[in-house]
């Protein structure tokens, strides 16, 4: 009988530590990239930046990187039908606009097959092409990038 | 009542009758040139307005906007009745052809609309462009190198807006290419840009 007490007794004190231990647990802050901010609260306002407008455009980080966009693109629209960066990267018009023009690589098929127009595989500019804003990097990075690039020796 | 003061009374009556007739039929051509009345008609609301809203004539830094009729209504007087009196063809469009009444067919028709504002717009060397863009008023060091370029050229040679200022506010159609004077360099080829 004295044993069964024991038992009992030990059993409800480490349940209520089990307990004691799981609400410790489940009160420790969530880290994310938002920080420890508490799930329903409101993220803090990102401070507004301008684009970065680099005259001669930027310098490449490594090899065959998608050159990052110089100037604003918010008046250019991508559609299924259109493209308003083509307006001047066009092999047709880039000339005339002082535009570098698009890679040679965006007219082949996947099938290594030459257009004469821009693959539709490489039609929506902006999923490898972005803009740039001098902001703070949201999470640490020690990317350091090959460099020398010299502009040639990247362009393709 | 005498002769000469019966003559003075019609006279002041069609005088008072003249203003409220001229004021009723100015003020009915003004309902019809806000945009609220253009996007009345769902073949204006569903495709060119939604259109126009992601551009920079809809939401810009300052609040200021362009709304249908500033580019598409002239503001002098003669030439914006003469503009009414072509829209009686849109009617017959809207009530009678039902020619641009789905997105499907107003993406059938848009080359040959837009043609046709393209098409006015180059023969008034846009007009209702220059009610508010004024070359004597464009500060060429406030623009980017490549619009004041352009700028400076346009007005050497005398283009017109729309002559580069195609698709601004609107869709362009499918497989427009652009035809900006000046020429292009023809099949270009970089060899070197592998």
């Amino acid at each position: 009988m004295k044993m069964k007490t024991t038992v009992i007794a030990a059993l409800m004190a480490s349940s209520l530590l089990i307990s004691l231990g799981t609400t410790a647990f489940s009160a420790e802050k969530v880290a994310s990239l938002r920080g420890t901010h508490d799930i329903t609260a409101k993220s803090k306002k990102p401070s507004k930046k301008k684009l970065i407008l680099e005259e001669g455009g930027f310098e490449r980080s490594y090899k065959l990187q998608p050159p990052l966009i110089p100037h604003k693109v918010s008046k250019y629209r991508i559609t299924i039908k259109n493209n308003g960066c083509l307006k001047c990267h066009d092999k047709k018009h880039h000339k005339r606009e002082h535009a570098p023009m698009v890679g040679r690589s965006h007219f082949l098929t996947r099938d290594g097959k030459k257009l004469d127009h821009v693959s539709s595989r490489r039609w929506f500019c902006t999923q490898c092409h972005a803009p740039q804003l001098n902001a703070r990097p949201l999470v640490k990075n020690e990317f350091e990038g090959w460099s020398p690039c010299k502009r040639e020796e990247c362009y393709r | 009542m005498t002769q000469k003061k019966r003559t003075f009374t019609i006279l002041v009556l069609g005088m008072i009758l003249g203003v409220l007739a001229w004021g009723a039929f100015n003020w009915s051509l003004e309902l019809t040139n806000t945009e609220q009345f253009c996007i009345s008609c769902h073949e204006m609301r569903d495709t060119p307005y939604q259109e126009l809203q992601e551009t920079i004539h809809f939401s810009n830094r300052t609040g200021v906007r362009a709304t249908c009729p500033d580019c598409h209504v002239p503001k002098e007087w003669i030439y914006k009745v003469i503009r009414k009196i072509k829209a009686t063809n849109e009617l017959y469009h809207h009530f009678i052809a039902h020619d641009v009444d789905t997105p499907e067919k107003f993406e059938a028709h848009r080359l040959e609309l837009a043609q046709h504002v393209w098409k006015t717009m180059k023969e008034t060397d846009s007009r209702e462009c220059r009610n508010c863009h004024n070359f004597d008023s464009m500060d060429f060091d406030r623009q980017e190198e490549r619009s004041a370029n352009r700028h400076e050229e346009a007005i050497d040679n005398g283009y017109t807006c729309i002559d580069c200022h195609k698709g601004i506010s609107h869709h362009l159609p499918e497989g427009y290419e652009p035809d900006t004077p000046g020429g292009d360099d023809e099949g270009d080829d970089n060899e070197e840009d592998e």
